[in-house]
Formats: C-alpha cells, sequence, structure tokens
C-alpha cells in the first residue's frame, strides 16, 4: 500500500509521513492562501519543510497543470502519494478542502444575512471589478508564457489560432465549453503533434 | 429559484466540466456555469453568482470553492459538499491513475502535443470567463476601468491580490464604481 520509492533522496530524510501530518500541513498551507495557494504551497513544501526540492515542484507542477482539475490539488495530491501512499494523498487533499471550505460556507451565510445592505452590495460590486481584473492577468501572464516558448512559426500562429476562437466562441458568443474545448482540443492535439520538431 | 433545483443534474455537469478545466483552474468554467444555473434554470439571480465568486476569492485556500458557494446557495449543506465532490473527484481519479501510469506514459510525442494544444486553449477560456465577470460587474466605464488598473498591477508588481480584492471593497463603498 505504501510507494516508498525515493530515489531523490535530497528532499527529506525520511520516506514516509503520516496521514495526520499530511492533512495538518495543507490545512496550514490553504488557510495562509490568501489570493492563490500556489505560492503558499512552494514556501510550505520546498523551502519550509523540505518535502520536496525546486526541481520536484517544478515537475510536479508542470504534471499538474496538465492535468485536468484544480492545479493545487493534484499537486497535494501526488505529494501525498509520494510519502504516504493513496492514504497520504487523500489525506493531503482533504487538507487543503475541508477548512477553507468550511470558512467560505460561513461567508456565504453572513452574505446570505447582510448581502442585500447597501454598503455590503457596493463592496461586492468593487471586489467583482477586480475578480475580473484578476482573472483576466491570470489569462495574459498564461498568454505571454506560452508565446515566450521558442517555437517555430508555424507553431505560434497555431497557438493563436486556439487562443482566439476558444476566446471569440466562450466569451462572445457564449458557446458551451465541452464544445469549443472538444473541438479546439482535437483540431489542436493533432496539429500540433504533425508539426512536432524531431529532437 | 423558480424551480425545484436538482442538485444532481447540477453535479452531473460540474463534473463533466472539470474535466475540462486544464492548465488554469476551475475558474474557467464560470461561464458554462452561469449560463447553466442563472439564465438557465434561474436557480440564482446573477448578481449572487458573481457574489460567490467575490467572496470565495476574498477567502484563502483554493478558488474551486466558488463552486462550493454555488452550490450551497442552489442546494443548501447537501448542494455544497455534492458540488464540491463533482468538481474534485473526477480529475482527482485521473491524477491517481496518472501517478500510475507516470513512468512509462510521460514525455512520449502525444502527450507533449496535448499539452501544446491545452495552452492555447486554456488562456483563451480565461480571458472569456474574465469578460463574463466584467460584464457582470458592469457599471459602467469606472469598474472596466478598476478591473484594467487591478490586471495591470498584478501583470507589474507582486502585489497579494487580498489587498487589491480590499481595495476594491473600498472603492465599491465610496462608490467609486
Amino acid at each position: 500500500m505504501h510507494h516508498t520509492t525515493t530515489t531523490t533522496g535530497t528532499s527529506v530524510s525520511c520516506s514516509e509521513i503520516g496521514a495526520c501530518t499530511l492533512f495538518w500541513a495543507f490545512s496550514r498551507i490553504a488557510l495562509s492562501g490568501f489570493g492563490g495557494v500556489l505560492p503558499f504551497a512552494y514556501r510550505g513544501l520546498v523551502e519550509k519543510r523540505a518535502w520536496l526540492t525546486p526541481t520536484e515542484f517544478a515537475e510536479f507542477l508542470g504534471i499538474s497543470q496538465m492535468l485536468p482539475g484544480p492545479t493545487i490539488c493534484n499537486v497535494a495530491l501526488m505529494v501525498g502519494h509520494k510519502y504516504g501512499g493513496p492514504r497520504g494523498a487523500l489525506a493531503a487533499l482533504a487538507g487543503l478542502i475541508v477548512f477553507p471550505f468550511l470558512l467560505v460556507i460561513a461567508l456565504g451565510v453572513l452574505y446570505q444575512r447582510y448581502g442585500s445592505l447597501p454598503a455590503m452590495r457596493d463592496a461586492l460590486r468593487g471586489m467583482e471589478a477586480i475578480s475580473a481584473g484578476l482573472i483576466f492577468a491570470t489569462a495574459v501572464n498564461m498568454a505571454i508564457a506560452m508565446y515566450r516558448k521558442k517555437e517555430s512559426m508555424r507553431r505560434q500562429i497555431l497557438k493563436t489560432g486556439l487562443l482566439l476562437p476558444a476566446f471569440i466562441g466562450l466569451g462572445l458568443f457564449g458557446w458551451r465549453l465541452i464544445w469549443v474545448f472538444g473541438v479546439l482540443a482535437v483540431v489542436g492535439t493533432s496539429l500540433f503533434y504533425c508539426t512536432r520538431e524531431q529532437e | 429559484m423558480n424551480h425545484e433545483p436538482d442538485v444532481f443534474e447540477l453535479c452531473g455537469r460540474l463534473a463533466v466540466l472539470s474535466l475540462m478545466a486544464v492548465g488554469g483552474g476551475v475558474i474557467m468554467v464560470a461561464p458554462d456555469l452561469q449560463d447553466y444555473v442563472v439564465s438557465g434554470k434561474h436557480w440564482m439571480l446573477n448578481a449572487q453568482f458573481t457574489a460567490a465568486y467575490a467572496i470565495a476569492q476574498a477567502a484563502p485556500g483554493p478558488n474551486l470553492l466558488f463552486v462550493s458557494l454555488v452550490g450551497w446557495l442552489v442546494g443548501g449543506w447537501f448542494g455544497a459538499i455534492a458540488t464540491t465532490l463533482s468538481i474534485i473527484l473526477p480529475s482527482t481519479l485521473l491524477t491517481f491513475s496518472l501517478i500510475k501510469l507516470r513512468a512509462r506514459q510521460s514525455g512520449n510525442a502525444l502527450s507533449k502535443a496535448l499539452q501544446h494544444a491545452f495552452a492555447p486553449i486554456s488562456a483563451g477560456a480565461m480571458a472569456a470567463t474574465a469578460l463574463m465577470f466584467a460584464r457582470a460587474s458592469d457599471t459602467g466605464w469606472h469598474s472596466g476601468l478598476l478591473s484594467l488598473l487591478c490586471a495591470l498591477i498584478v501583470l507589474k508588481t507582486r502585489l497579494n491580490p487580498v489587498l487589491l480584492i480590499a481595495a476594491g471593497a473600498f472603492a465599491g463603498i465610496v462608490h467609486l464604481v
């Protein structure tokens, strides 16, 4: 049950961490994660606890971003799995979710009760405008990271040929994600596969 | 709020959507979810939907919890727990199977092509989500300007987003937006 294949001996001395320890560690990371958990995950996992080397963190993050679903949850699963097998993975994931979940619902209760107060509505309106800006910044960062990769002109154009239809279809025409994503993922993957550079 | 909300229907939809949120997190499913719970089913007002997102952003923890709050508004505690599980479980199972496969699968040409294709689609979907929230909070050019200003600050500095959210709340209270 416990997969303790520690090939990278540089990160932590003991190869197994209890489910409880994993749960609390990820709880602490999640609860300090105001405005995004990832930077705090780096601090908590690499700098503070040395459960991962910086390279391992980058590798786990890269795989997590390729997988569907919340990136940080996938990172937690992989870290938990590394130190505690499937049990550890679930403990880490639960740690990440349980307390922030209760907190968010508590805020929701407050919103239900006081959300119609004028001051509360005004504040929320401002917060929503900020939220839109934060998401836009994420989109821009993703695009910058994507175009910065040195690749052939043909592939750079292909990226634009996927980005723009995704934005226009979802944002301007309001098409459903399942269709837009399904079509673009199949077309994009085949084209990238055909134009792959031989390394 | 007109019809009896069907939490299971919502969960099924979320489970499918969660598998399409590649690269940028769960926020990407927001336009589809909004279309469903607000415009399609009338289970909540648009103002409630966007407020749920703003609240989840202001709280610590993963952003996916805005889905929990939407679930809570639709179906109380049961709705909150069921929607949270349905957004997490599919990708969790997939990650588990990948951990098992990883040794022999990583780095082949097809998975690289997949990664390459997902990045621009995710970026486009993320921009569409931003547009949806900008429209929802639209109170004229003030709010659009605030959104753009916020995006610029995030891109140019390493300021913690929570400070910006607090500034946004203040701007709302003093009627700047």
